[in-house]
């Protein structure tokens, strides 16, 4: 219920035009990774999934956010079934290993059923642009290399909502889910994540 | 009198939809006929805009029999969705977002409720005086001046069309015109009628017999065959429903020949601006006619002209 209105409300203040270029009702474990620049931009990809997918879609966010007050909490744990994951300071061997089991978590927590929604580029973008992806997506590629990577490119969602403002601006938006990304086995992690960005930028174009 | 004993209105009603009949058997009847080329694709295009024609229409009498909310209501969600049309495409920058937010939440709301209210002294002068002045403020106090003139006034003339000219077509409601007390609904039906016949028809004689082009950089279809067939046509139609107005026949006339006359330039305006934006339509959400402020290009530019008029020549 809660996640119906929530879905329809998104819907509205959004006005996304969706548009598929791989089969949205597909019964497959997916990886929907997008471009991040609004706080929108997860419940805009969710809400764009055929309602029955739904709840199988899990948004990766960050638990420092979402677990600030009760109806963060919440939506997080109820509505969402978001998995949340440590944000911290990259480099240190020690936010390296909190990466990793992140990551392995990820991975389990899809089970057999469940799809993942990520930002690659693990922070909101504050030009538009689209900007490096991290590793993490190389690495959740080749713990779960069942799943689809599709990627999502979000258009004018960072003038509806930008960085900094809790107010959004119902302007138009567009929500291009892209064909398959294929990748081999031998490809190397900088090839990967230049392939993945290359993909999502290239939907840019698709009108 | 409600309404519903209005019989001149029912007339009208009953009038449009037996035009929108006549169009859909039309509509048949050529997609029966022409079945391959370039011409399918321009008879289908035509029963898609058929059929929404009849949502726009069923959507508009439903709002008029309602009376002044419905009106009221239809105008103001019409206001929000082009508004809404019109800044995807304005030139904003992240400091425009609070003036923005004003104009959807605040604005808008506020100049239907003075119709509500009836307030005519504010509700001619609150956008064009109090807003720009307030919205020019908001924007400066956000400091960015990166390309300040170009999107204030940009944001300024999204309002005045979008919301100022297009809540004219509810204000004719509040009217007072001696010895056409409560006949205000079909003012409002005369002037849209009249305003979206007049477009339906430029297109009609354009695609039949249009040959010579009126702007070709602003908009190829626009042609003097199909502009003087639809005036011409639209007047017509506007002089014979004389009797639904406070207006004596020949002053009927020269009422439709203003509003189509407006209407043809509302429709080059807003395509002006589409070229300039590079874009085609306005928005998708009225399949085959594109977004909302592609079907009310000719009414924003109308409405407020026709209000005036009336108001001058009829009341007091």
């Amino acid at each position: 219920m809660i996640a119906t209105a929530l879905a329809v409300v998104s819907r509205l203040i959004s006005g996304a035009a969706v548009q598929w270029h791989s089969d949205p009702n597909a019964n497959v474990q997916r990886i929907y990774f997008g471009n991040h620049s609004s706080h929108l931009d997860f419940i805009v990809i969710w809400s764009a999934l055929p309602a029955r997918l739904r709840r199988f879609a899990r948004p990766v966010a960050g638990r420092d956010y979402w677990e600030k007050g009760a109806v963060r909490r919440y939506l997080a744990s109820q509505v969402f079934h978001a998995v949340l994951i440590e944000r911290g300071n990259t480099g240190s061997d020690n936010a390296r290993a909190t990466a990793r089991a992140s990551l392995q978590r990820m991975a389990e927590e899809m089970g057999d059923r469940n799809s993942l929604i990520v930002f690659p580029e693990g922070t909101r973008s504050s030009n538009g642009q689209v900007g490096t992806f991290k590793s993490g997506l190389y690495h959740l590629s080749r713990l779960r290399p069942d799943a689809e990577l599709i990627p999502v490119h979000l258009e004018n969602l960072n003038r509806i909502l930008p960085k900094g403002e809790i107010l959004p601006v119902p302007m138009l938006s567009r929500v291009v889910f892209g064909p398959r990304l294929h990748t081999s086995v031998d490809e190397d992690r900088h090839e990967f994540l230049a392939k993945a960005r290359a993909a999502l930028i290239q939907l840019r174009a698709i009108s | 009198m409600t309404r519903l004993e209005d019989t001149a209105l029912l007339a009208l009603v009953a009038g449009v939809l037996t035009l929108l009949v006549l169009a859909s058997i039309t509509g048949w009847i050529l997609s029966r006929r022409i079945t391959s080329g370039a011409g399918r694709a321009t008879v289908e295009n035509i029963n898609v805009r058929i059929r929404a024609w009849w949502v726009m229409a069923l959507l508009f009498v439903v709002a008029v029999a309602t009376g002044t909310v419905g009106s009221i209501l239809l105008f103001s969600l019409i206001s929000l969705l082009a508004l809404r049309e019109f800044v995807t495409i304005a030139p904003t920058r992240p400091g425009d977002h609070r003036a923005l937010f004003w104009c959807f939440f605040v604005v808008t709301p506020l100049q239907y409720y003075l119709i509500w209210i009836e307030w005519y002294g504010l509700f001619s002068i609150l956008i064009p005086v109090y807003v720009s002045i307030f919205l020019a403020i908001r924007t400066s106090l956000a400091g960015d001046t990166e390309r300040f003139l170009e999107r204030t006034a940009t944001n300024q003339w999204g309002l005045m069309i979008c919301v100022y000219f297009v809540s004219y077509v509810p204000a004719l409601l509040m009217l007072r015109i001696p010895a056409y007390e409560k006949g205000n609904a079909k003012l409002m039906f005369f002037l849209v009628l009249v305003v979206q016949l007049s477009d339906v028809l430029q297109y009609v004689w354009g695609k039949s017999i249009g040959k010579r082009r009126i702007a070709p950089s602003i908009s190829p279809n626009k042609t003097w065959e199909g502009l003087v067939g639809g005036i011409v046509c639209a007047t017509a139609v506007g002089t014979a429903i004389w009797w639904a107005t406070p207006f004596a026949p020949g002053e009927a006339a020269l009422m439709a020949l203003v509003l189509t006359i407006m209407g043809f330039a509302g429709g080059l305006i807003m395509s002006a601006i589409k070229r300039d934006r590079g874009v085609k339509d306005y928005g998708a959400l009225i399949e085959g006619h594109g977004g909302v402020l592609d079907r009310i290009d000719s009414l924003c530019f109308a409405a407020p002209v026709f209000f005036h008029l009336t108001r001058f020549f009829h009341t007091h």
